[in-house]
């Protein structure tokens, strides 16, 4: 449930603190949940604070599996 | 904005669709319940019912914290505001669910009492830092999600040796909601609710893992997908549950693989683990008491317990007797089943609670696909 | 020893000054800070003349008359202020009549202990907005109320306007068939003003879209005269105001998500707090409804103009007798945009 969104991490602050990017919008969040955050990593953010890092791989073999679901089987 | 829009693409999710049509076998039907709250609101927002073929029906289950929450408890936070002069700190989401007396915490806050709306836990620590003469209370509800930052500042609080900040706990379990849906007469034993498979939170697995939910699919035999947030992601979760069934499989899977490992969060874990235990049974509204279902603060964190500090006393308070909240929670029933639905209880005046949360199954109806019923009827 | 000039009055203090109960006494406070503020930034013959109300002349023809209060908060906020905000937002409403805007009309509620100096610089952008707009602020009033019983200020401005001739805007004139425009992007100035509430900070490049439109509805009413409605979507946003034309036109709408213009950041910023950019306030677009077979022309004056740059042609008006408006996403399902249910709140589930 819960509304919780991929954001790119941009800058680490102080206090298990970072800022995150979401499209152009940019909030001070909560890191003290996630361990080994870098710039350039998405986390998962919900009510100010990053609840699991997002894998870019995954990512990209579940939308390549959504784009196959299309492609298999003769019949269609 | 990037990891979000890619999974609502209407091309892809139109191929799913032809696939799930495939795939799934004409002469039966598939009862699928989404647990989570937000899953519900994704499904009438994107119409995703419409992608669906007819055998394939979607149950709202009870994963919308705001609409489990008893009306008792939200009178209990409203008396903080008025009877204890507490500030009151809450997310947005509880303002207007009716508790009694013809209140809500938005009309209470209307009438003077200091009731203010917070995005974040932190928001709520941090009010309590700059009023350190008042009391400040945090008014903590949500699914496993939404604990994790609730235990983060109560260490915080006491860290900092703060003296008038409490926590007003409402957390709840999904595991334990699941299992009962599951226990219930009109599952286990009457076959009333056909139930065949769960798609499984996205969120609350961020934190808990994906291996709390093998117990399910063990013990009652029923395939559970975990979905991600986007409609993309729930209809891939629905062709995996499809596939399940078909193949007589009863299987925890991952679709949301990019955010959900089997494990979880183990920090979020273990500081969940440090400052909460499990009450031996909680109210749920329309689910009666569920034993093992909800956590309070531990004897170590007292000093920051408002049912501690402020000796509240629960009252138990019955629903509206037309209203079927409590048979659409539990998925035995649906928005339109209900005698209220749609002209005493809308959105502006709710009676229930599944009409409050914008993803309770009454409220996303009546917003999203209310227009479908009167097509109906009509043809 | 230096002589005190004989005539020296001791100016209003806008550096430092706040606003107390002399200020709406109507004595000599009062009147000084009539003219020094606001007589000084409003700076017309009317106000010059001094008198409690304003004499002027009107061209023949229907006459449009529009009022509005401003009770935003915070007052000042990227891209605007309270002031601009009402002097655009009441030029809107006599302008959404097809009127050109002639005068305007400007009462002022100060709390006590108001500092001068922010009321300086309102005061200051509303005769800036006024200046630009070519619509005078041409009579007023002040008063004072104690402190606690205001939002610092309130302003409520009234504008009268006259309506050429062939003309007939109204809300109730969509017939099934009809196509729908937007002048812009949605969602800028509630998220802009969202952006400063307290608890819910967030450093955005969002600014309010405030701006008076009458310039770019004369365009309209020149290439389309027989544009039928016309409305500023401002609180409930767009949701809400085609709601209301279909209600008062007794059509039905489909629009289609894809057409709508949103900025990226706006989108952002909506997902964080999950609210619907259908249903926030904007203070410088529009929505109108004409004729199938003049909708292309109105589309070209209006992005023709700067104000209507980013236009867009996003659904048509249909046959339904229960006047449901119906979105089709972009995802490609159907859903109603209904009424807005009291106000949008961000939410976390």
């Amino acid at each position: 449930m819960c509304l919780a969104l991929p954001a790119r991490v941009v800058e680490l602050l102080p206090a298990s603190e970072g800022t995150i990017d979401l499209g152009g919008v940019r909030k001070r969040i909560s890191l003290e949940l996630v361990t080994d955050v870098q710039p350039g990593d998405y986390v998962i953010v919900h009510v100010g604070y990053a609840l699991q890092k997002l894998d870019p791989a995954e990512a990209q073999r579940t939308l390549a599996l959504f784009a196959e679901s299309g492609l298999t089987d003769s019949t269609a | 904005m990037k990891y979000i829009e890619e999974f609502r693409d209407g091309e892809l999710a139109r191929r799913i669709a032809t696939r799930i049509r495939a795939e799934a076998h004409p002469e039966r039907s598939y009862n699928l319940m989404e647990f989570c709250g937000g899953h519900t609101h994704a499904i009438s927002r994107y119409g995703i019912k419409d992608l669906l073929p007819g055998n394939v029906n979607m149950i709202h289950g009870p994963g919308c914290p705001v609409c489990v929450l008893p009306i008792g408890r939200i009178d209990n936070a409203i008396e903080l505001a008025t009877h204890h002069s507490a500030i009151v700190c809450t997310y947005a989401d509880t303002m207007r669910v009716p508790a009694s007396n013809g209140l809500s915490l938005m009309k209470a806050k209307a009438r003077g009492a200091d009731i203010r709306m917070v995005y974040s836990a932190a928001d709520a620590l941090r009010i309590a830092q700059d009023n350190p003469t008042r009391e400040v209370v945090f008014f903590a509800i949500g699914f496993e999600t939404t604990t994790p930052p609730t235990a983060i500042i109560i260490r915080q609080a006491q860290a900092l040796g703060l003296t008038n900040f409490t926590v007003f706990c409402n957390h709840v379990l999904t595991p334990a909601a699941i299992t009962h849906i599951l226990e219930s007469p009109e599952v286990r034993e009457l076959g009333i609710v056909p139930l065949d498979g769960f798609i499984g939170p996205a969120h609350v697995s961020t934190v808990i893992g994906s291996q709390p939910y093998e117990y399910f699919a063990e013990e009652y035999q029923r395939p559970v997908v975990i979905a991600g947030f986007e409609p993309l992601d729930v209809m891939q979760a629905i062709l995996m549950l499809v596939r399940q069934l078909n193949d007589g499989r009863a299987e925890v899977e991952n679709e949301f693989t990019r955010a959900v490992t089997r494990e979880g969060n183990e920090k979020a874990k273990r500081l969940v683990a440090d400052v909460f235990e499990l009450r031996r049974s909680f109210e749920w509204r329309g689910l009666g008491e569920v034993p093992y279902s909800a956590l309070r603060i531990k004897g170590t964190y007292a000093a920051f317990d408002a049912e501690r500090r402020f000796g509240i006393a629960y009252r138990s308070v019955a629903d509206n007797k037309a209203c079927e909240c409590g048979a659409i929670l539990r998925g035995v029933k649906k928005p339109t089943d209900c005698k209220v639905f749609g002209t005493v209880c809308t959105p502006e005046n709710p009676i229930g609670s599944c009409m409050v949360s914008s993803e309770g199954a009454c409220a996303a109806h009546y917003t999203y696909g209310r227009f479908k019923d009167i097509e109906v009827r009509a043809a | 020893m230096t002589k005190v000039r004989s005539d020296y009055v001791r100016p209003v203090d806008f550096k430092h000054g706040r606003v107390d109960m002399t200020h709406g006494g109507g004595g000599r406070a009062m009147a000084q800070l009539i003219e020094e503020l606001f007589a000084r930034a409003f700076s017309n013959e009317w106000l010059a003349q001094g008198n409690d109300n304003a004499l002027f002349t009107v061209p023949a023809g229907r006459m449009v008359m529009a009022t509005d209060s401003h009770v935003v908060s915070p007052l000042e906020f990227p891209g605007g202020d309270i002031g601009c905000l009402a002097v655009h937002g009441t030029i809107n409403d006599v302008a959404m009549a097809g009127a050109r805007p002639l005068y305007l009309a400007a009462g002022f509620i100060l709390e006590e202990g108001f500092p001068l100096a922010t009321l300086k610089r309102i005061v200051e952008s509303m005769a800036a907005a006024s200046r630009e707009a070519g619509v005078p602020v041409i009579t007023g009033d002040t008063k004072v109320v104690e402190q606690g019983k205001g939002d610092g200020l309130f302003i409520t401005t009234t504008g009268l306007g006259v309506v050429p001739l062939g003309v007939e805007i109204s809300g109730d004139r969509a017939r099934a068939g009809d196509c729908i425009l937007l002048s812009g992007t949605i969602g800028d100035h509630g998220v802009a003003i969202m952006s400063l509430r307290e608890n819910l900070t967030f450093e955005t490049t969002i600014r309010s879209d405030t701006a008076a439109l009458h310039g770019l509805v004369a365009a309209m009413v020149e290439a389309v005269p027989t544009i039928r409605c016309l409305r500023d979507p401002t609180r409930g946003g767009l949701g809400t105001t085609l709601n209301e034309f279909a209600r008062q036109s007794g059509v039905g709408m489909l629009i289609h998500e894809s057409k709508i213009p949103v900025r990226a950041e706006v989108n952002a910023a909506c997902e964080f707090l999950g609210l619907d950019p259908l249903y926030v306030a904007n203070e410088g677009k529009l929505i109108a409804i004409c004729p199938p077979e003049d909708a292309d022309r109105l589309l070209a004056a209006m992005r023709a103009h700067p104000l209507g740059a980013e236009a867009a042609i996003i659904g048509e008006a249909v046959a339904d007798a229960h006047g449901f408006v119906q979105m089709e996403t972009s995802f490609g399902g159907r859903r109603v945009v209904d009424w807005l249910t009291g106000e949008q709140l961000p939410r976390i589930c």
